[in-house]
C-alpha cells in the first residue's frame, strides 16, 4: 500500500516537470547555459568579487569604513540611487499591469512577465541594499513583527509596501514559475490571483512611490529650494511612470538583441509598435510633469535663485531632461522613428537619475562647507548590487517562459477558462 | 481609447492633488501642550564657557574624558557628535564673547520620533526624547529628518549606536537633575517644567531688559522645544538656526499620512470599475497567445 502510494506520488511528480525526476530538474536548472567568457561577465565579474569584499569590510568596520556619509549627510548614494532611484524605475511593472490588467490594452501583453520580472528583481535587489545601508540591520523586522509600530513615519508606509509589493510581484510572476515547472493545477490557481495581485500593486505603487519623496518633506530647509516642495510625493509619483515606461523601453531594446532566440518572430514584429505606444504615453506623462514642475516652481516664488550655479542645474534638469525628451518622444511618435525613442528614453532616465539625485544628495545640504560625494566603494557596491541583479535576471530569462511564449498546455488551459 | 487614457490621467491627477490638499487643511493644529513636559532654560549671560556640562556629561554616559586642548575658540565650531553629547561654544559678538551650549533640544513633537519607523527614538511623558537601541535598525532617518542636526551616528563600529542627549533621562525619573543641570557653577542651566521655564525666562527678560534680548529660542521654534535659550545678543550672531519653521516638522508629513488611508479605499474600487467597464472592450485586440 505505502509503496503504491509513493509511486503515485512520483507519477506526478515526473508527469509535472515534463518527464524529468526532480532532482534532474534542479541539475538541469542550476547548470549554466552559453558561453562563459563574454566581454559581460568579464567586466562585471571582478567588481562583483570587489563589491563583496568590500560588503564584508563594511559588516566588520561599520559604515564609516566604506562610506563618506557624515553626521549632516547620513543618507547618500545606496539610499538615494539605488533606493529611491531604482525604485522609479522599477515602476514600469506597475504601470504595464495598469494598461494590461487594468485598461485591457493587449497589445502590451507581450512584454509584461519581462517587466514584472524586472520589477520583481529591481526591489529585491535595490530594496535589499538597503539593509547594507541599516547600521543595525538586526533590528530589521521590528517594524514587521508588531513590536514597535511607528505607524506616524513615512518610512514604515515605505517599508511595509516594499515587503506587500514583492508579495504582489511574485504572485503576478508566479504563473510562469508554474508553466517552467509544469505545474498546470497550479498554474491555473495563481493566474487566477493576478488580478487581485494587479490591483493591490497599483494602490501600493501609487502610495510607495510617492511616498518615497515624501520622505523628504520634513527635511524642509535642509534641501535645496528649487528642489523640496511639499509637492515632491506628486512630482515622485508622476515622474516613476515614465521612469518605468522608459526602463521598459530601455530593457526591451536590450533583451530583444541579448536574448533573441528566446523570442518569437511574432513578438520581435509587434515590439516596434509597443515601443510607438510606450513613446506616446511617455510624452504625456512628461508633459504633465513638466506642467506640475513649473507650477511648483511659480508657487515656490524662487526667481531669483535660477541666477545661480544651482539655478542653471536646475534648468539644465528641466530643459535638458524634461523638455527635451518630451519632444523627442512626441517626435519619434510622429514620425514613428524607433531610434530617437530608445534616445529618448535613455535620456529621460538620466534625466530621473538627475532629479533623484539632486533631491537626495546634491541639494541636500548644498550649503555645506564640506559636500558629501560618494566614496569609490559606494560606487562598486552600487555596480555590485547591479550586476548581480543582471545574472539573476539572465538566468531567469534564459530558463524560464519570460520572453519566450508559454509551454503549449497553456493555450489549451486558458481557453478552457 | 486615447481620449480616455487622457481623461483618466488627468482626473488621477485632480484627486491626488485634491487629497493631498483637502487633508492638509484637515490636519488639525495640535500643539503638545496638554502634558508638562520637563525642559531646561540655558541663560547664556551666565554661562562663564568652563565646559564643566561637557565633562559631566561624558563621565555620565560612558563617553571618552574631553581632551584638556579641546577649548571654545571663537570663530571654530565646535560640533557635538558620536563621542561628546554636548558642547561649548564661543561667538564674538556685538555684545563681546557670548558662550553657547549645544544638544539635544527635546522638540515638543520631534521630528525624530515621528521619523523612527520602529519607535526607537521616542518623546517620553517627561519631556525627554531618548533613543532605545534593541529597537532601532540604524536607518538615520531621524538624522534626515532632525532641523538641528542633532541625532549622531557611530559610522565606525559594527555594532553602532545613535548619540544624542537624553537629558539625563534616567536620572529624571528618579526625581534628580540632568548632570550638567546639576554640576553648572554659574547657574547657567535650570531644570523644570517648560511652562516654569518660560515664565521665569520671561520675567529675567522683564527685569533686565537691557541684558537680554528679548526673545526665548525655543519657545514657539520647530513648535516647542524643552531646551530654551535666553541670549544677550540675536540669535543669528550665536550661530542658532534661526530658519527653523515654527509649527511641528511632523506636520509636513501628515497631509500624506492622510492621504493613504483613503487611497486604500478608492484606488482599487476605481481600479477594479475600470478593468469590468473595459473587460471587453477589444478595439485594441491584436491576436495574442
Amino acid at each position: 500500500m505505502k509503496k503504491k502510494n509513493m509511486n503515485n506520488q512520483n507519477a506526478v511528480l515526473a508527469k509535472d516537470n515534463d518527464g524529468m525526476p526532480v532532482l534532474k530538474f534542479l541539475a538541469e536548472a542550476i547548470k549554466p547555459k552559453g558561453t562563459f567568457f563574454t566581454p559581460f561577465n568579464m567586466i562585471s565579474l571582478p567588481i562583483m568579487v570587489l563589491g563583496f569584499v568590500i560588503i564584508v569590510i563594511r559588516f566588520i568596520k561599520g559604515i564609516g569604513a566604506v562610506t563618506n556619509l557624515t553626521q549632516e549627510v547620513p543618507w547618500g548614494l545606496w539610499i538615494g540611487f539605488d533606493v529611491v532611484t531604482g525604485v522609479a524605475f522599477a515602476g514600469g511593472a506597475y504601470v504595464i499591469t495598469f494598461m494590461v490588467y487594468i485598461l485591457n490594452m493587449k497589445k502590451y501583453h507581450s512584454i509584461v512577465r519581462v517587466t514584472v520580472l524586472n520589477g520583481f528583481l529591481a526591489y529585491v535587489f535595490y530594496a535589499g541594499a538597503l539593509l547594507l545601508d541599516l547600521g543595525r540591520p538586526w533590528n530589521v523586522i521590528n517594524p514587521i513583527i508588531g513590536n514597535s509600530f511607528g505607524v506616524s513615519s513615512i518610512l514604515f508606509l515605505v517599508a511595509w509596501h516594499f515587503l506587500l509589493y514583492m508579495i504582489a510581484m511574485l504572485i503576478e510572476f508566479s504563473p510562469t514559475i508554474a508553466e517552467w515547472i509544469g505545474n498546470q493545477r497550479a498554474r491555473k490557481i495563481l493566474s487566477g490571483m493576478t488580478l487581485a495581485a494587479v490591483i493591490f500593486g497599483i494602490t501600493l505603487s501609487t502610495l510607495h512611490q510617492s511616498g518615497l519623496g515624501a520622505l523628504y518633506l520634513m527635511a524642509s530647509e535642509k534641501i535645496h529650494p528649487l528642489w523640496y516642495s511639499e509637492f515632491i510625493p506628486i512630482l515622485f509619483f508622476v515622474s516613476s511612470i515614465f521612469a518605468g515606461l522608459s526602463m521598459v523601453i530601455f530593457e526591451g531594446s536590450i533583451s530583444q538583441k541579448v536574448f533573441d532566440s528566446q523570442i518569437s518572430e511574432k513578438n520581435h514584429r509587434s515590439h516596434d509598435g509597443i515601443l510607438h505606444g510606450l513613446s506616446k504615453i511617455c510624452t504625456v506623462t512628461l508633459f504633465i510633469y513638466f506642467f506640475l514642475q513649473v507650477l511648483t516652481f511659480v508657487h515656490g516664488k524662487h526667481w531669483d535663485l535660477l541666477n545661480s550655479p544651482m539655478g542653471y542645474w536646475y534648468l539644465t534638469e528641466m530643459i535638458g531632461f524634461v523638455l527635451l525628451p518630451m519632444g523627442l518622444f512626441f517626435y519619434s511618435y510622429r514620425k514613428q522613428n524607433i531610434f530617437l525613442i530608445k534616445l529618448a528614453a535613455l535620456i529621460t532616465m538620466i534625466g530621473v537619475i538627475i532629479n533623484r539625485l539632486n533631491v537626495t544628495v546634491v541639494g541636500f545640504r548644498w550649503d555645506a562647507a564640506v559636500h558629501y560625494f560618494p566614496s569609490w566603494m559606494e560606487i562598486v557596491v552600487t555596480l555590485t548590487v547591479l550586476f548581480v541583479e543582471i545574472w539573476i535576471f539572465r538566468w531567469i530569462v534564459t530558463r524560464l517562459p519570460v520572453l519566450r511564449d508559454s509551454p503549449s498546455w497553456v493555450k489549451k488551459q486558458s481557453s478552457k477558462l | 481609447m486615447n481620449i480616455n487614457r487622457r481623461n483618466f490621467l488627468s482626473v488621477l491627477g485632480l484627486t491626488g492633488v485634491s487629497l493631498y490638499t483637502g487633508e492638509k487643511l484637515v490636519a488639525a493644529q495640535k500643539i503638545g501642550n496638554e502634558t508638562e513636559f520637563y525642559g531646561v532654560l540655558y541663560d547664556s549671560t551666565r554661562c562663564v564657557g568652563c565646559q564643566g556640562c561637557e565633562s559631566v556629561c561624558a563621565e555620565e554616559h560612558g563617553l571618552p574624558e574631553p581632551a584638556p586642548d579641546d577649548v571654545p575658540v571663537s570663530g571654530a565650531v565646535r560640533k557635538a557628535n558620536e563621542n561628546r553629547r554636548t558642547v561649548i561654544n564661543v561667538y564674538n559678538t556685538s555684545k563681546g564673547e557670548v558662550y553657547v551650549k549645544n544638544q539635544c533640544l527635546h522638540c515638543n513633537q520631534p521630528a525624530c520620533d515621528s521619523a523612527c519607523l520602529t519607535r526607537a527614538m521616542s518623546k517620553t511623558k517627561e519631556g525627554p526624547v531618548i533613543w532605545n537601541g534593541e529597537k532601532c535598525m540604524g536607518c538615520r532617518y531621524c538624522m534626515v529628518s532632525c532641523p538641528f542636526d542633532v541625532p549622531k551616528f557611530e559610522y565606525h563600529s559594527s555594532n553602532p549606536k545613535i548619540v544624542k542627549c537624553n537629558m539625563c533621562y534616567d536620572r529624571v525619573i528618579e526625581g534628580k537633575l540632568p548632570a550638567c543641570v546639576e554640576a553648572c557653577p554659574a547657574e547657567a542651566l535650570t531644570f523644570g517644567t517648560r511652562r516654569e521655564l518660560i515664565a521665569e525666562a520671561h520675567r529675567r527678560i522683564i527685569n533686565d531688559p537691557g541684558l537680554y534680548y528679548n526673545k526665548i529660542y525655543g519657545e514657539s521654534e520647530a513648535g516647542g522645544t524643552g531646551f530654551l535659550y535666553l541670549s544677550p545678543v540675536p540669535f543669528e550672531e550665536l550661530g542658532f538656526n534661526t530658519t527653523v519653521q515654527n509649527r511641528p516638522y511632523p506636520e509636513l508629513t501628515k497631509g500624506f499620512l492622510y492621504s493613504v488611508p483613503s487611497i486604500f479605499v478608492l484606488w482599487p474600487a476605481v481600479l477594479l470599475g475600470i478593468h469590468k467597464s473595459v473587460k471587453n472592450n477589444n478595439l485594441e485586440e491584436e491576436e495574442y497567445e
